[in-house]
């Protein structure tokens, strides 16, 4: 009855453990019995599936990798107006903005457009915040998901692996066709 | 001293104390919002419309309700005068149209103004306006001007306040730009594009309640929200000092001089304090500097002191009871 579970919850249950015999302590016929299960779930189908060369369906509304808008006219959406950024709950949102010089209007659809624009992947928790508090509909979370990597580092993904168009498309294709 | 009811509550004034100043004596919700009126600027007010109120008794001698909403910031109080502010319908109603005038030629481009988040129009527009606009004609806009290598303007954003050109006349004796023109195109200019120069011009930008005039070294650097407010001084000898440096890291992204809970500037700061000094050695750092809790000035900010649950409410079966404590939000 003591500890923190039963405190937090109330629902801990307190269990009579008998003591071992000699034989059970021998732990070979529990090894048998582990590897039976073992043996039996090899025949059967299996859970997993090979991934990558294999996809699983994702839904449409699945959310997944961020993308970067851009309009009809193929001018980036986003003017780093930081209200992602400040919705985020994992705050793995960064920007830098930047002012549009005459002659970029085909760029930029608005006067300020974001210089840099940086999602920690690894913060990130894909909740959505951040497609809910746009007010430009600049960023979507798509069903995609960001390929596995080795460095930390790679998995702060800027405006090069973000923007629609960019090489997002190459290394990161979409889990539903 | 005289007597006044503002929503209920009783309050004594000096007399010729404003129905708004009676009003701030109170403080609280009850306080009209005021895009115009500044009090340390004099003939300042009755413009924007956003303070009025209706007084349901004009004075003990002359109990009749004033046949229309009054602006609360250029009507003196009376002895025995009744107001309403938010507990009149009416009132609320009339803020909803002043909301939608005023934003009849207003941009609404927030994401990309500097003023997001510290603007007086989206906090009253977001207290008392509709989600949505009704007008569907061209706004109104103007061949852009420079007015300086300090002060970026954006007229399209302006409500016609007149706080800045006050600012101007008060603090300065040689004021170069003023409202030029009549009604809808009147604009703020400085009449043959001349560069505001005096020592105190960016006083401007503060009181501006919108963001038609912002701070040109601070223009799409940054958002206010993230950046860490923080009270600070320095001696100088042509104003107070007293300023708020508005930090990232050990970076000042701009200086701004101190404002009060009702976004005025009562100890004016000049030029050199507020664009020559981006060194933080330069400047004493008193502490952070507090806002009102629901500016988005606070967000992502977190003190060191946060409240632990006490262990009594540390349960999901007893679920109400968290919302006894108050550091549950």
């Amino acid at each position: 009855m003591e500890g923190q579970g039963y405190l937090l919850t109330g629902r801990a249950k307190v269990l009579d453990r008998p003591r071992l015999s000699w034989a059970e302590k021998m732990y070979l016929p529990a090894i048998v019995g582990g590897l039976s299960v073992t043996i039996k779930h090899l025949f059967r189908r299996k859970a997993t599936v090979q991934f990558p060369e294999q996809k699983r369906p994702v839904p449409i509304s699945y959310r997944g990798l961020h993308v970067l808008k851009r309009d009809e006219n193929g001018a980036e959406r986003c003017t780093a107006c930081g209200l992602c950024a400040v919705a985020c709950p994992a705050e793995a949102i960064t920007m830098e903005a930047g002012e549009r010089k005459p002659g970029e209007e085909h760029l930029y659809r608005e006067e300020k457009y974001a210089i840099k624009y940086e999602i920690n992947m690894l913060r990130c928790i894909f909740c959505g915040l951040c497609e809910e508090a746009c007010p430009k509909e600049a960023i979507f979370l798509e069903p995609t998901f960001a390929p596995a990597g080795f460095d930390r580092n790679d998995f702060i993904y800027g405006k090069d692996r973000l923007l629609e168009g960019s090489k997002r498309e190459e290394i990161i294709p979409p889990l539903t066709s | 001293m005289i007597r006044i009811t503002i929503d209920d509550i009783e309050t004594q004034v000096e007399e010729g104390t404003t129905i708004l100043n009676a009003a701030r004596k109170i403080g609280g919700k009850i306080v009209p919002p005021a895009l115009c009126y500044y009090s340390s600027l004099k003939g300042s007010g009755g413009k924007c419309r956003a303070c009025l109120v209706k007084v349901e008794q004009a004075s003990a001698r002359d109990p009749r309700p004033m046949p229309k909403l009054v602006a609360s910031c250029c009507t003196p109080a009376q002895d025995g005068m009744v107001v309403r502010n938010i507990t009149s319908p009416e009132v609320l109603e009339a803020r909803r149209g002043v909301v939608e005038l005023l934003l009849i030629n207003h941009p609404l481009d927030c994401p990309i103004c500097d003023q997001a988040g510290e603007c007086d129009l989206q906090n009253f527009a977001y207290e008392h306006g509709l989600e949505k606009t009704r007008y569907e004609f061209p706004r109104r806009t103007f061949d852009p001007i420079d007015i300086g290598p300090h002060i970026q303007l954006h007229m399209t954003r302006c409500i016609l306040c007149y706080r800045c050109t006050l600012v101007a006349d008060q603090l300065s004796n040689d004021r170069v730009h003023g409202i030029l023109w009549r009604g809808e195109v009147s604009e703020i200019s400085t009449y043959i594009q001349k560069a505001i120069d005096h020592e105190f011009s960016g006083n401007m930008i503060d009181v501006c309640p919108v963001g038609a005039l912002t701070d040109k070294h601070f223009r799409f650097r940054n958002r206010v929200w993230f950046l860490i407010p923080m009270d600070a001084h320095r001696n100088c000898a042509k104003c107070c000092g007293k300023v708020v440096l508005w930090l990232r890291g050990k970076e000042i992204y701009r200086v701004t001089a101190r404002k009060d809970e009702y976004g005025e500037v009562h100890e004016f700061i000049c030029n050199e304090c507020r664009w020559e000094h981006y060194n933080l050695n330069d400047w004493v750092v008193e502490g952070p500097r507090a806002f009102q809790p629901w500016s988005v000035i606070n967000a992502n900010k977190y003190h060191a002191n946060t409240k632990e649950l006490p262990h009594t409410l540390y349960s999901k079966l007893d679920n109400e009871r968290w919302n006894e404590f108050e550091g549950v939000n």
